[in-house]
């Protein structure tokens, strides 16, 4: 019996298609381990090796990590979520009320991409926390602290527009304050010093963010695009930047 | 009071609750493990730097962090709804209206500063400054480790910056703030109708300065010398000193300048908070 299970497994693990899927085996050989990272799509941006101290949970206290996670979760429950919602005043509000009551999970869909948006500014901030107390932007990793400054903005602008998608008097309002301050830019805005009067309300920073004088069904589409689309493909970009870099210059920073 | 609990329960604001609990946690961790390093050394390269394979050894690590976090996410999503309030209507405005959470440090900047300065420039030299920082740092020690020795001035500076510029704002601006931008106690009601006296005065008519040209003069010279004076005295009496050596002028103007910036929304708060004061310099263009 047990030999013809063993038999069957062989069979199948050297037959064409299962080497065509799977490039190593099982063993447990250092060689495997690094085939593991180096042959597979997800893993390879890790070094087959690391230091032992970078598996310290109080070195990092996995904050970049936890980070990507969530923005791996704010991917997957927004996708799912855009096959529900119609960026249009007429239809956006009443959209997120037919998800949280009529659509099987639809509130904890909502809820999920909600709470992982807050979790990944909180561990965005903690990571930065720990990285400026471990001084790890030092030598050489100087730039990667820069693309990491960038990643910060960009992680609040990925939750700053997307606060305005329910369309609701919390959505409108937070995002009229967190706008208004856009007027008083120096030069290009209708209220701010030194500014030209060719610049007028129609024309300012604040009209090209909100594409009108005060947040409306244009502002909603605006921030839509820019939610689903392009901010998150530029945070991907730079995430892969910034993974890639940590291990360019070195792996994780430690006492050397 | 029970204007404090409704904000502190408020959905939204489950995060910065949590921020509570998780920013005292981590310097708490940090802190213990640079007391090690500052009495026992740098740990040395012996067995911290041996190789381990990532697989299995890291990526267990990241799966189970992983797993965690999933549930953490998971009972927080199914205990806790998202809100969703009436639908948008832009002629009722709410009092306070409010930006999200993690903006609201920026939001009580504009208490103490005009807009152009609050929500434009010091975000911008914000951003710069954070970008500098690595540029601007020559101390080649502590990199790698948890220190305070080696490094206290860095140190100092950016946890005064993110604990109390960045976290504490926000948590006052979250928790403290009511109608009209007032600040309420926690066991204290809101009053929508609470009036406060606008009886600030310009620092120049504390000094008693009532001439418009002399005051934007007097303003001027404030500023300029707030920027100048200290700089220049330190490099002054320390100019051989190994630190400024290795720094060179145009990262130490870089320096204090970004690190005067940084001080000028504390000092305004006070000067605002004891003085009455609403602005230092006023200009035909600009106040500041
Ligand atoms: C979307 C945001 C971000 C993601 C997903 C991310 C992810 C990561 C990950 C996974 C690591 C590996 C080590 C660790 O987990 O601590 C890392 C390291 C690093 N990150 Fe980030 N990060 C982000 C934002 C930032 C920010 C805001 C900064 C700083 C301003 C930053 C600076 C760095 C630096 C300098 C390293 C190297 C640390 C070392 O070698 O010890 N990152 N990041």
């Amino acid at each position: 019996m047990n030999e013809e299970r063993k038999g069957l497994k062989e069979k199948i693990t050297n037959s064409d298609i299962w080497r065509s899927i799977f490039r190593h085996g099982y063993e447990n050989t250092g060689r495997r381990y690094t085939l593991q990272i180096l042959q597979n799509v997800w893993l390879h941006l890790h070094p087959p090796r690391i230091s032992r101290h970078a598996l310290n949970f109080r070195f990092t206290w996995c904050m970049g990590g936890i980070t990507f996670l969530m923005f791996l979760v704010t991917a997957v429950t927004g996708v799912l979520l855009m096959f529900y919602y119609r960026p249009t005043a007429e239809y956006a509000f009443a959209d997120v009320q037919y998800l949280e009551f009529d659509i099987p999970f639809g509130m904890l869909l909502r809820n999920m991409h909600r709470w992982a948006a807050h979790g990944m500014v909180i561990s965005v901030m903690l990571h930065m926390f720990r990285v400026f107390l471990t001084g790890s932007y030092k030598k050489p990793r100087e730039f990667n602290w820069a693309v990491g400054v960038i990643l910060l903005l960009v992680t609040f602008f990925l939750s700053f527009t997307g606060y305005l998608l329910p369309w609701d008097q919390l959505a409108f309002w937070a995002v009229t304050v967190g706008t208004n301050m856009a007027r008083a830019t120096p030069v290009l805005g209708h209220e701010g010093p030194f500014a030209p009067s060719e610049i007028t309300q129609s024309n300012d920073v604040r009209f090209a963010l909100l594409a009108g004088t005060i947040v409306g069904p244009s502002t909603l589409l605006r921030f839509y695009i820019l939610h689903c689309v392009a901010v998150p493909l530029l945070a991907s970009a730079l995430m892969a930047l910034h993974f890639w870099r940590v291990r360019k210059d070195g792996g994780i920073s430690g006492p050397l | 009071m029970e204007h404090f609990i409704a904000l502190v329960t408020k959905p939204d604001n489950v995060p910065i609750v949590a921020i509570l609990f998780l920013i005292p946690y981590f310097i708490w961790l940090s802190y213990r493990q640079a007391r090690q390093t500052d009495k026992a050394g740098v740990p040395s390269d012996a067995h911290l730097n041996d190789k381990v394979y990532v697989w299995p050894y890291l990526c267990r690590n990241e799966f189970v962090c992983a797993i965690i976090v999933m549930l953490v996410l998971g009972v927080w999503s199914i205990m806790i709804d998202a809100p969703l309030e009436e639908p948008s209507d832009p002629t009722k405005t709410p009092n306070p209206s409010k930006a999200p959470w993690y903006f609201l440090a920026l939001q009580e900047m504009l208490v103490y500063f005009d807009p152009w300065i609050a929500g434009v420039v010091l975000p911008g030299l914000i951003v710069a400054g954070l970008i500098a920082i690595p540029y601007i740092d020559t101390n080649p020690k502590g990199k790698g480790y948890y220190t305070i020795k080696e490094r206290p001035f860095a140190l100092a500076v950016f946890s005064f910056g993110f604990i109390v510029l960045w976290i504490v704002l926000m948590v006052v601006g979250t928790f403290l703030r009511g109608p009209g931008w007032n600040f309420f106690a926690p066991w204290e009601a809101w009053d929508p109708h609470l009036v406060v006296p606008l009886t600030n005065v310009n620092l120049s008519y504390l000094f008693g300065i009532r001439d418009a040209n002399t005051a934007n003069f007097f303003g001027f010279v404030v500023v300029a010398g707030y920027f100048a004076l200290g700089p220049i005295v330190y490099l002054w009496k320390h100019k051989t000193s190994d630190f400024l050596q290795e720094l060179g002028l145009v990262r130490y103007i870089i320096v204090s300048f970004l690190f005067l910036t940084m001080l000028s929304l504390p000092i305004k708060m006070i000067l605002r908070i004891f003085f009455k004061v609403q602005y230092i310099w006023v200009s035909p263009w600009f106040n500041i």
